[in-house]
C-alpha cells in the first residue's frame, strides 16, 4: 500500500487540520429529541460527505480507482483525530463504510466497485443490507428468501428484516436463497438490490424506546439483472461472512473505512452516573456502591477487550473467543441498565411534567434492555460459540446439516 | 495470567511450582487442623531464595525481580499461591516490604530489616484490622502516644495474618499527627499474640494485644499522617489476593470442565447439555475478565500509575464478587461431592471466600471508586 509517491501522515494530517478548519462545520454536542423524523439528518450527512468529497478527504483507504484516496488506516486515524471537533457524517459510516463498500471491495465485481463505493464516497448513495429474516434470526443461513432465475436475470421473492437505516439507503446487499437442492450455506447468492425498485415494500420498526432505524422489506417479483449478483451464484455465505468480518471489525475499532469519531443520531443513552447526577442522589451510599460497580463493569469489560484482542492478534486464543466479548458487553450494558433503574428511584415512573426527564428516559432505555443480548446476535449463540469452539464441548444436535436444504423442516 | 510470561518469569513460576508441590499437596492442605503450623521458616527460607521476598524491593536495598517488574512477578508467585491453596507469608511479608521500601528515605532507616526480610530470616506482617470493624485502615483507634522520645502503643489488632509466626508487627496507629505505622517487634514487652479461627485451611491469622508497649522512634515508618505509604501496602495486597483468586478459578473451572466431559448422564456427558454449556461460557467469560482486570492493576501498580488505586479496587471488586458464584456453580456442577470434605473444592472455595473478605470486600471498594471518581 505504500509507494514512494504517497503523502505522509504528518503532511496529510497538517493538510486536513487546514482544511477542516476552513470547511466543515463544528460539532452539535447537544442531545437529539427522544423521537423524530430524521430525514434531514440524511440529507445533512450526503452533503457533509460531498463536501469531504469536494475537499478531497473522503473515501480515504478506499482505492483511487473506485474513488478513494488509497491512504493507510494511518492517514484514516489521521483525519479521524483532526475531524474530531467538526460535524462528520457519521450515519454514514454504518453500514455503508465500513461494511458495505468494503464488502463490495472483496467479493463485488469492477462495475459494482467502481459504480456503488464511487457513489457512496461522493455522497451520492448510502448503502444498507438485507439480511436477517422474520422467519428467524440467529440461523441466518437458514434464510427462506428466494431468487429464482428468468432468462439471463432473477426474480427475488421474500421478506427481510432488522434492516438498519435502509430507509434511507438506495442500494441493499440482499442474501437470498438461489438453490433448494443443496445444504443450507452452499444455495445462497448475493445481490445488489435498489432499494425504490418495484416490488420492493419498505416500513420503518417502531422500537418499544421509539426508534425508528430498523426496517423491514418485502419483495414481490422484483426483476433483478444477471449483474446484480455479488461474488459467485451459490457463494452468497462468503460474501455475508465477508460482512459479518466487516462488522465485527467495526465493533472493535478496526475499521480503516470509517471516517470521524462516535456514534450518530442513536438514542442519548442515560447510564448510571449521569442518572445519579441528575436525580441528586450521589451522596446516597447505596447509590455510591452501584455507581462503584458500575464503574467497575466499564473498567473490566475495556481490560477484556483489550486483552482479548491481543490474544486473538497472536494466536493465543482461537477467533471463537472474541464471543466472550460480546457476551461481556452485554452484561455490562444491561448492568448498567438496571443500575440506572435503581438509581433513578421513584423518578423512573412519571417525567417531569409532560416531558419524560432523566427518570423517564432511564425507564425508556430499561426497555430496551435485552437489545444488547440481542443484536447483533444473541448471547445465546455466542455461549454456543464459546462453549462448543473455544471449550470443545460437544455441538448441539443440528437436523439440517449435510441436508438438501428443501429437505429441512420449518415452522410456520 | 498474563498472556506471555518472559523465560525468566517462567523459570522463576517452575521453581514456585516446584517448592509447593513438593511441600504441599491437596490432600496435605486439606489434613491441617487446630493450631498445627501451617509452614516452617525453613521452607519459608528456601522461598525467599527463589525470590518470593525480593520482588518489590529495589536493587540497592538488596531485593530484585526477574522481569523488572516486581509487581508483576509477585503476581505470578500469587497464581502459583492460588492453584495449590499453598500455606505461607507471601502476602504480609510483601506487603510490609512494599510499605518499608515506600517509605525509605522518608523516617528512620529500617535497610537492615529490608535485607533480613528478602533473605527469609525475618517474618512480618501487617498489624491493620481491629476487632469488630470493617476495613478503615486510615482510622485507627489503636493508639500511639508520644513519650520519652518514643511511643506507647495501645489497642487490639486482629485478623493478623501468620501473627504467631511473625517477628515483626508493622502496626497502624494513631497519633496526634495522624495516621502512622510501627515496626514493633512481636516479642516486645506488652505484646500478646493468640491465635484466630480461619475458614482457609491453610492460612493462620491471629488477634494481637498492645497494652502499653513501648517504642523508640525509630519503630516508625515513615512519618504520621503517610498515607500513601497505606495505600502503596493495600495496592500490593490486593493485587496478591486478586492473581490468587484467579488462579484458584482457573483451576476449580478446569476441574469441573474435565468433570463435564468424564461425567455421564444419560447416556451423553454432562458437557453435552446446552444448559450447562451456557453456564460454562459464562464462566469462562467471566474467568477472562478476572485475569485481564487483575493483569491491568498489576501493571498500574507496578507502574505506580495515577491510576494505579482505582485499577486495584477495580479487581478487588470484580474478582472478589465474581469469584464466588463462579466457584459455587462448580460446585452445583459437580452434585454432592462437591459439598463433600473428601473433594478438593472446599479448599479453593475456602481461599476465596478468605481473599474476598479481606483488604476491602468488594462493596468497600465500590465505594472507594465512588470516592476515586470523585462522584
Amino acid at each position: 500500500m505504500t509507494d514512494s509517491t504517497m503523502e505522509s501522515v504528518e503532511s496529510f494530517r497538517a493538510r486536513a487540520r487546514a482544511w477542516l478548519a476552513e470547511n466543515m462545520p463544528p460539532r452539535d454536542g447537544s442531545l437529539p429529541p427522544l423521537v423524530e423524523d430524521d430525514a434531514h439528518e440524511w440529507e445533512r450527512a450526503r452533503e457533509l460527505q460531498k463536501i469531504l468529497y469536494a475537499g478531497g478527504f473522503a473515501g480515504i483507504c478506499f482505492p483511487r480507482e473506485y474513488g478513494g484516496l488509497g491512504l493507510t488506516f494511518a492517514h484514516q486515524q489521521a483525519f479521524t483525530e483532526e475531524s474530531d471537533p467538526y460535524e462528520m457524517p457519521l450515519l454514514l459510516n454504518m453500514p455503508t463504510f465500513a461494511i458495505c463498500a468494503p464488502t463490495l471491495l472483496d467479493m463485488g465485481n469492477e462495475e459494482q466497485k467502481r459504480e456503488r463505493i464511487g457513489a457512496a464516497i461522493r455522497g451520492e448513495e448510502v448503502l444498507c443490507q438485507f439480511l436477517s429474516e422474520p422467519s428467524g434470526g440467529s440461523d441466518l443461513a437458514g434464510l427462506i428468501t428466494r431468487a429464482d432465475r428468468d432468462g439471463d436475470g432473477w426474480v427475488l421473492n421474500g421478506a427481510k428484516t432488522w434492516s438498519t437505516s435502509a430507509y434511507a439507503a438506495d442500494w441493499g446487499l440482499c442474501l437470498a436463497r438461489t438453490d433448494w437442492d443443496v445444504p443450507k450455506h452452499r444455495g445462497l447468492t448475493m445481490f445488489l438490490v435498489p432499494t425504490k425498485a418495484p416490488g420492493v415494500t419498505m416500513n420503518r420498526i417502531r422500537m418499544v424506546n421509539g426508534v425508528r432505524e430498523f426496517c423491514e422489506e418485502f419483495f414481490d417479483d422484483v426483476v433483478l439483472p444477471a449483474s446484480a449478483v455479488v461474488g459467485e451464484v451459490g457463494g452468497g455465505w462468503t460474501v455475508a461472512s465477508s460482512q459479518l468480518f466487516h462488522e465485527r471489525n467495526a465493533m472493535g475499532g478496526g475499521s480503516p473505512y470509517i471516517s470521524g469519531r462516535g456514534e450518530a443520531r442513536t438514542m442519548p443513552r442515560v447510564n448510571p452516573l449521569n442518572v445519579a447526577a441528575a436525580s441528586g442522589r450521589s451522596d446516597d451510599p447505596r447509590v455510591r456502591e452501584m455507581l462503584g460497580e458500575y464503574l467497575t463493569l466499564m473498567r473490566v469489560h475495556e481490560q477484556t477487550a483489550e486483552r482479548v484482542t491481543r490474544a486473538l492478534e497472536t494466536g493465543v486464543l482461537p477467533p471463537a473467543a472474541a464471543s466472550m466479548l460480546r457476551l461481556l458487553h452485554a452484561e455490562a450494558t444491561q448492568r448498567g441498565d438496571d443500575l440506572a433503574l435503581r438509581i433513578a428511584g421513584a423518578n423512573a415512573a412519571t417525567g417531569t411534567g409532560p416531558s419524560e426527564g432523566v427518570g423517564g428516559r432511564t425507564a425508556i432505555g430499561y426497555l430496551m434492555r435485552q437489545g444488547g443480548s440481542l443484536g447483533g446476535g444473541s448471547t445465546e449463540m455466542s455461549r454456543n460459540m464459546i462453549s462448543e469452539r473455544l471449550l470443545g464441548m460437544p455441538r448441539e444436535a443440528a437436523p439440517d446439516r449435510d441436508v438438501p436444504f428443501k429437505q429441512v423442516k420449518r415452522g410456520r | 495470567m498474563e498472556l506471555a510470561l518472559s523465560p525468566d518469569q517462567k523459570l522463576f513460576q517452575e521453581s514456585a511450582r516446584g517448592l509447593l508441590e513438593q511441600e504441599y499437596s491437596l490432600d496435605r492442605v486439606r489434613g491441617m487442623e487446630g493450631s498445627e503450623l501451617r509452614w516452617s521458616r525453613d521452607w519459608w527460607r528456601k522461598g525467599a531464595e527463589l525470590g518470593w521476598a525480593a520482588a518489590v524491593v529495589p536493587e540497592e536495598l538488596g531485593g530484585g525481580s526477574v522481569s523488572g517488574e516486581g509487581v508483576r512477578d509477585l503476581a505470578v508467585l500469587a497464581e502459583e499461591l492460588g492453584a495449590g491453596v499453598a500455606p505461607g507469608p507471601v502476602l504480609p511479608v510483601n506487603v510490609v516490604l512494599a510499605g518499608l521500601v515506600a517509605a525509605h528515605g522518608r523516617g528512620p532507616d529500617h535497610g537492615e530489616r529490608i535485607e533480613a526480610l528478602v533473605a527469609g530470616e525475618t517474618i512480618a506482617t501487617w498489624a491493620v484490622y481491629e476487632p469488630g470493624r470493617e476495613w478503615t485502615p486510615a482510622d485507627p483507634r489503636l493508639t500511639a502516644a508520644p513519650a520519652d522520645g518514643g511511643y506507647v502503643l495501645d489497642g487490639v489488632k486482629d485478623r493478623v495474618q501468620d501473627a504467631g509466626q511473625a517477628d515483626l508487627l508493622l502496626v497502624t496507629a494513631k497519633t496526634p499527627d495522624g495516621v502512622a505505622q510501627f515496626l514493633v517487634p512481636a516479642a516486645a514487652a506488652g505484646v500478646t499474640i493468640s491465635e484466630q479461627w480461619t475458614v482457609d485451611l491453610s492460612r493462620s491469622f491471629g488477634e494481637v494485644r498492645f497494652d502499653g508497649v513501648r517504642v523508640d522512634a525509630g519503630a516508625l515508618v515513615g512519618a504520621p499522617g503517610a498515607d500513601e505509604i497505606i495505600e502503596r501496602q493495600l495496592q500490593i495486597a490486593l493485587v496478591v489476593q486478586c492473581a490468587e483468586v484467579c488462579a484458584v478459578l482457573d483451576r476449580a473451572f478446569a476441574m469441573t470442565t474435565r468433570w463435564a466431559f468424564d461425567r455421564y448422564s444419560f447416556g451423553r456427558p454432562l458437557a453435552s447439555y446446552q444448559a450447562l454449556k451456557h453456564r460454562f461460557a459464562d464462566m469462562r467469560t467471566w474467568l477472562e475478565a478476572c485475569h485481564a482486570t487483575t493483569q491491568a492493576a498489576a501493571a498500574a501498580v507496578q507502574a505506580e500509575a495515577p491510576d494505579a488505586a482505582e485499577l486495584a479496587s477495580v479487581a478487588k471488586s470484580f474478582v472478589g464478587e465474581r469469584s464466588l458464584p463462579i466457584l459455587q456453580d462448580c460446585v452445583q456442577i459437580h452434585g454432592g461431592i462437591g459439598v463433600t470434605w473428601e473433594h478438593d473444592l472446599h479448599l479453593f472455595l475456602r481461599r476465596a471466600v478468605l481473599d474476598q473478605a479481606l483488604y476491602g470486600t468488594p462493596e468497600d471498594h465500590r465505594l472507594r471508586l465512588a470516592d476515586l471518581a470523585s462522584l
